[in-house]
């Protein structure tokens, strides 16, 4: 059995940014990841961050990755533990862990005296015909096979959803010299960031709002794509249908939080639409109705990797201070970053985030 | 248009060139940023006061046409690649443009490449003046084409290959 | 080695080790790093298993080990999650149609 003040499950952008903060604060961390490496979906961005120079705007997300890595191995008092899952928590509060080694898989248990969950989403899928056929993929297995594994993942490609993710991997497919054949959303308007939207449309992809896809086709790989326009009521529109001639689908629909260990562990949940899904109630500082569980980043609500930052630096900061470690600057630090989530949820964009962030309080 | 496209129209660019008057001083940045998103790194990036602080991070960038001096600096430091730099003075005929670019393969200085419009489609081909790709740009090299004043307010990207000659 | 990126303007390549094996009997290259999947992919094998009950073709879906699309039968193993599991030399790696069973 081991023993921690905080385990922080998850090691991608929030899950860093909160053992960074604890680490800072004196507190006792361990963070897990089940994956080989720490940084999430961070170490698959190739594109620059949006937000502030705080939250590493201007960078390349994979490096954003790289710089946290760095200053979590800072701190003495944090340790980490990758290609370990967190399996469950328990009603003792002992959390148990899977882990992977070469030869072997390990199980571990682990009590901690408060628990930080970053554990991110899960992609959402879409139903239409053949949708299983081999060569359609989820984008983060695009993004995974072309920027982790330097693997194309075919000749010419269709994307389905023109949110931030799909706009940004139809770029990424672009620089690893795969064509796209265009980018289609079911809404009437482009969802992600206009400037990734112009900066794909100005080298040759068309974008079809008001589309979405019917049926695939092909024996064993995916040889043909049918989209059409959709009513008022997201249904095809018959006689408007469009070929596309592609071996990839690339689909991406949004995310929707990983909330199992909430459900689990009995926080009160909330469905909160703006924010993807089911998700923990909890207060400004990302305590959930269970006062030793914090919650940050994807797994709070759908949200740029920026706001996971600054959430997992909340959740660190509080949580600690919760235990009783004293660090000088928390009343400042804190404040600062409640500052610059509001100032990152602004805008036109951050609408719907503010509208979800007012049905999880407590 | 553009947030059905991701193609700005006149009426959208009118809003972000400089003035014909200031665009007679020299090189000058235009900026088509058109959504108000938490990001401010032409800010921080600017040496001159050329691009006006921000008073909330999703406030749309404000250009001091008279502080700017076409440095180029921010061109690779903006996330949503939305920045060039225009030099109406270059030559009678034409103005250097200067754009991002982060495609392989690069074009060389002197070559001839494709000039895109907005939509991706063909207008002119144009030669390369400069390539610029130094470490503080971290990857986003900067291209500078010499475009036909005729057609400088619809160029915005290029492409690069067979097309090494100048029709 | 088809569909390998071999020039990228934001990503290093680095120079990789061959790693060889076997794949329904025919032998196989990947690189070091590569995962089984992504070594498959990159020699322009998508088909990776069949799907239970009505044994259509499957290849991998999410890339990250949470939607069981990939499973293949490695070393005698069934239900290999190959988009996670990192390729050894000599592996031997088989389609699996259907529900996976121990021989």
């Amino acid at each position: 059995m081991m023993h921690t003040d905080i385990l922080v499950i998850g090691g991608g952008p929030s899950g860093l940014s909160a053992a960074i903060a604890a680490g800072k604060s004196g507190a006792e961390v361990l963070l897990v990841e089940g994956n080989q490496y720490f940084g999430g979906q961070l170490v698959k961005q190739t594109h620059m961050f949006f937000g502030s120079e705080k939250q590493y705007a201007a960078t390349r997300g994979f490096d954003i990755g790289k710089k946290l890595v760095e200053e979590v191995e800072v701190y003495d008092n944090v340790k980490t533990l990758h290609s370990t899952t967190a399996l469950g928590i328990y009603e003792d509060g002992i959390v148990t862990l899977e882990q992977k080694t070469e030869s072997e898989d390990v199980y571990l248990k682990v009590r901690a005296k408060t628990i930080i969950i970053g554990t991110g989403a899960l992609e959402r899928s879409l139903p239409f015909t053949n949708n299983d056929l081999p060569g359609i993929y989820g984008a983060g297995a695009v993004q995974t096979l072309m920027n982790e594994y330097l693997v194309k993942p075919g000749k010419r490609v269709l994307m389905v959803g023109a949110g931030n993710i799909g706009l940004i991997i139809s770029y990424q497919l672009l620089q690893a010299g795969v064509e796209v054949a265009g980018i289609i959303d079911a809404s009437s308007e482009i969802g992600g960031y206009l400037v990734h939207a112009s900066k794909i449309r100005r080298s040759g992809v068309p974008i079809f709002t008001g589309y979405t896809i019917v049926k695939a086709e092909g024996k064993d790989h995916l040889e043909k794509a049918t989209i059409a326009q959709v009513d008022r009521h997201w249904k095809p529109i018959p006689g408007t249908e469009k070929e596309f001639k592609v071996d990839v689908l690339c689909i991406s629909v949004g995310l929707t939080p990983s909330s199992a260990l909430f459900w689990q562990v009995g926080c009160e949940m909330e469905y909160v639409r703006d924010l993807g899904g089911y998700v923990p109630k909890r207060n400004q500082y990302l305590q959930t109705t269970l006062k030793n569980i914090y919650v940050a980043g994807d797994s709070a609500g759908i949200e740029e990797a920026s706001s996971a930052m600054v959430e997992g630096s909340i959740a660190g900061l509080s949580a600690s201070h919760n235990l009783g470690f004293i660090y000088e600057d928390y009343q400042r630090d804190i404040q600062e970053l409640l500052q610059e989530l509001e100032g990152l949820r602004g805008g036109e964009k951050g609408e719907h985030i503010r509208n979800g962030y007012n049905m999880v309080g407590f | 248009m553009l947030k059905t496209t991701g193609v700005p129209n006149d009426q959208d660019l009118d809003g972000v060139f400089p003035p014909q008057e200031r665009l007679g001083k020299g090189p000058v940045v235009v900026v088509e940023c058109f959504e108000t998103i938490p990001c401010n790194p032409c800010y921080t990036a600017c040496h001159f006061g050329g691009i006006e602080a921000f008073k909330d991070i999703t406030d749309l960038p404000t250009i001091d046409f008279e502080k700017c001096n076409g440095c180029t600096l921010c061109i690779s430091n903006c996330p949503g690649l939305a920045i060039m730099v225009i030099d109406y003075q270059y030559h009678k005929d034409y103005v250097k443009m200067t754009i991002p670019y982060e495609f392989f393969p690069l074009p060389k200085e002197g070559e001839w490449v494709k000039g895109l419009d907005r939509r991706g489609e063909v207008v002119i081909n144009v030669q390369v003046i400069l390539v610029k790709n130094a470490k503080h740009q971290d990857k986003t090299p900067l291209i500078s084409i010499a475009v036909p004043k005729a057609h400088f307010k619809k160029l915005r990207n290029i492409e690069v290959g067979d097309s090494n000659d100048q029709s | 080695m088809k569909q390998r990126i071999e020039n990228h303007p934001i990503l290093d390549i680095p120079l990789r080790r061959k790693i060889k094996f076997y794949y329904n009997d025919k032998v196989i290259f990947g690189l070091e790093g590569d995962t089984i999947a992504s070594a498959l992919h990159a020699s322009g094998i998508t088909q990776l298993s069949k799907s239970i009950k009505l044994h259509r073709p499957r290849g991998f879906y999410c890339a990250i080990g949470n939607c069981s699309s990939c499973f293949m039968r490695v070393d005698g193993k069934p239900n290999v999650k190959t988009c996670v599991e990192r390729l050894r030399e000599d592996m031997v790696v088989e389609s699996q149609d259907g529900r996976g069973s121990i021989k």
